[in-house]
């Protein structure tokens, strides 16, 4: 185990970095690309003191190249290693994006060559972050086919997931949300505690709606049960927790029992994994529904700085109440 | 508008249709291996060609015709550890690493038993146990990846180096850039061997830099650079065999710039009707394999009629070849479905 452990009780993040070096200490195939992932130990600390443990041979730091950082842990990963790439911010995914939908991607399909990597990266807002350092860019890459995706929600996931995503033998996006990062702690799960990709979780179990959710929208979702449960609406919430290949039957089992979907997710509405959920939800499930599937997500517009700007611009609890009291009278 | 002909002026005259070809240690009978690479690449894209006109070919057909001394000489360097990154004109780098006639074909056949059973076209496959990594249509995106096949190589201590090549318009991408600078300052062993064939589709040279040679771009990434006749396949075998040991020794990456000329379009639609004719009938007398033929014959390494046996065994084997690959089906429909995700845990 990492040092700097004070109790059992960890943060997201320091969920996040446990993993990393678990992984890295348990199997010599897992190495790290990023920038200022070494000395520096990463923009928001992830990798403190991973390099100082595993030498630069395995913490490496890069140029600035996003695209390259991507395309040399392709042709690591063909040959047997178990690359984890850093995006400083997940924003700057973008510049690697050939890489990952035509690249890595594609070539188990087309020459049946696994590509087993993680790139990994703050992404989301809240932080006050702006245009270019709050993304959450999951609906880019939602229709490329080979990717999985994921995002964790809770402490627990943060870190099972990522050992999962680590040993998939497919290219993993993962998407860890920034203001999560020291707002939650609990519990670090056992060393071989893993989170299966492809599988959601009931979060909440609920009568009268379904929230369906992931990422710090999950926060959001289970105060609103909570505030709402006074009123006498009671809310299931369902995380998602991997974003691509969605686990169709858990969604839509909460919402055949429910009857009333509620997407939530803090991505722009058009095109968005949102739009896939609720497509899925109205494709499967109309025979049970009793009101509209309805999305809450931000507007299609990009991420503002200005507090007051960008309170307007993310979901948030008043939201949430607000549409769940709308769908619930149908 | 601009007129075409004349005015782009003579293209690379540094490469003459001399037959002194470059000095090399390699005995005869591998210097007759380089011949018969040669002869067997551009006999089988002339039996591609065919194929084409029959209306088998399902997509594009893409030619290396007049490059093929840069695909065959430096393939011909690279130990069997090796990883090489062929792209669409380098058929002949595939055939030395072992791939058959028959392959490339069914590639381009669609065909149910190609390499990757009708998923993919053309010089569109890749086999690790042939140190083979699948072109990527976007040009220079497999140079980072080359970079990664040369860290993973050496992490794993398997004394391997990796090569790829680029076009002339494909130095104008970001991957370009990216990906050289990174072997560099990861100091991988990595060849990158960019064929300056004058044409990038029907854009000159002329509009994607202001430099005559790409060779000079080495320097601004601190790493070694070596310009070569590319129609001298004993030049760009030496060259290469050069840079791989550099790399093998540890002293990092090597750009060559092989100057050469594109003997046909683009692709097989492609008249190349913007080129000026004149590059045709001069180039005509630079071809690779005529060069190398004389060279051959000249120095009494070979006879008249070896050749022509060579030749004639090449002609046997692709008769052969393309009745295998007419006789593969077309693959069932549900493959299209199948294969998105490797699965299991890694």
């Amino acid at each position: 185990m990492a040092p700097e452990m004070e109790s059992t009780q960890v943060t997201y993040l320091e969920a996040i970095r446990q993993a990393l070096w678990q992984e890295m200490e348990a199997d010599e195939r897992v190495f790290m690309l990023g920038q200022d992932i070494g000395t520096y130990g990463g923009a928001f600390r992830v990798t403190a003191g991973l390099l100082d443990r595993f030498g630069p041979e395995r913490i490496i730091d890069t140029p600035i190249s996003e695209s390259a950082m991507i395309g040399c842990a392709i042709g690591a990963a063909m040959m047997g290693l178990l690359p984890v790439v850093e995006m400083q911010f997940i924003d700057f995914i973008a510049c690697g994006f050939n890489q990952i939908v035509n690249g890595a991607a594609k070539t188990h399909y087309r020459w049946g060559q696994a590509v087993p990597l993680v790139v990994r990266g703050p992404a989301g807002g809240g932080v006050r972050g702006s245009a270019y350092h709050s993304e959450n860019p999951e609906g880019y890459f939602q229709r490329a086919p080979g990717l999985k995706i994921v995002a964790p929600g809770t402490v627990a996931d943060a870190y099972g997931l990522l050992r999962a995503a680590i040993h998939d033998p497919n290219p993993v996006l993962y998407f860890e949300h920034k203001f999560l990062y020291r707002r939650i702690k609990d519990e670090l799960p056992a060393a071989d505690f893993r989170v299966p990709l492809g599988q959601a979780r009931v979060a909440r179990e609920g009568r009268d709606l379904s929230v369906i959710t992931y990422g710090a929208m999950l926060h959001v979702a289970l105060e609103a049960a909570q505030r709402l449960e006074a009123e006498g609406i009671s809310l299931e919430v369902v995380d998602l927790r991997t974003l691509k290949p969605l686990d169709q039957e858990t969604l839509l089992a909460s919402v055949r029992k429910t009857s009333r979907a509620l997407v939530l997710t803090e991505e722009q509405m058009s095109g968005s994994v949102a739009g896939e959920v609720a497509a899925r939800i109205a494709e499967h499930a109309f025979a049970w529904l009793d009101g509209p599937v309805t999305r809450l997500c931000c507007p299609d517009t990009p991420v503002p700085y200005s507090p007051t700007l960008e309170d307007a611009y993310l979901p948030n609890v008043d939201k949430l109440v607000a549409k769940v009291r709308q769908l619930a009278s149908y | 508008m601009a007129k075409m002909g004349k005015s782009w002026g003579p293209l690379h005259p540094e490469v003459k249709e001399t037959e002194k070809l470059a000095k090399t240690e390699l005995p005869r009978e591998r210097q007759l291996d380089l011949y018969r690479f040669m002869k067997l690449n551009r006999m089988t894209e002339d039996r591609l060609g065919n194929l084409y006109r029959q209306g088998k070919v399902v997509g594009g057909l893409y030619s290396s015709r007049g490059q093929e001394a840069i695909s065959v000489g430096s393939g011909y360097a690279l130990e069997p550890q090796d990883f090489v990154g062929p792209l669409i004109r380098n058929l002949g780098t595939m055939l030395v690493r072992g791939v058959k006639p028959r392959e490339v074909m069914m590639q381009y056949m669609a065909k149910s038993d190609s390499p990757t059973g009708g998923k993919d076209c053309n010089t569109h496959f890749g086999d690790l146990s042939r140190g083979l990594i699948a072109p990527i249509s976007m040009l220079g995106a497999v140079i980072p990846v080359m970079t990664g096949i040369a860290l993973a190589g050496r992490m794993q201590k398997k004394n391997l180096v990796a090569l790829t090549y680029i076009g002339d318009g494909g130095t104008s991408t970001g991957d370009f850039h990216e990906g050289l600078n990174l072997a560099a300052v990861l100091n991988v062993p990595f060849v990158l061997i960019a064929e300056n064939n004058g044409w990038a589709y029907s854009t000159p040279t002329s509009k994607q830099m202001r430099i005559k040679n790409i060779v000079a771009r080495a320097a601004s990434y601190g790493i070694a650079g070596e310009m070569v006749d590319g129609n001298d396949v004993l030049a760009v075998y030496e060259a290469t065999h050069r840079a791989v040991e550099r790399a093998r020794a540890g002293s990092g990456p090597t750009l060559i710039e092989a100057k050469t000329f594109r003997m046909k379009g683009h692709a097989e639609h492609d008249d190349a009707g913007y080129v000026p004719k004149e590059h045709f009938e001069e180039w005509k007398g630079k071809d690779p394999i005529d060069r190398f033929e004389r060279y051959l014959l000249g120095n009494e390494l070979a006879k008249e009629d070896e050749l022509r046996e060579i030749v004639a065994r090449i002609d046997e084997e692709l008769n052969r070849e393309v009745d295998l690959a007419l006789a593969s089906p077309f693959p069932p429909a549900e493959r299209a479905f199948e294969g998105v995700y490797a699965e299991g845990v890694i």
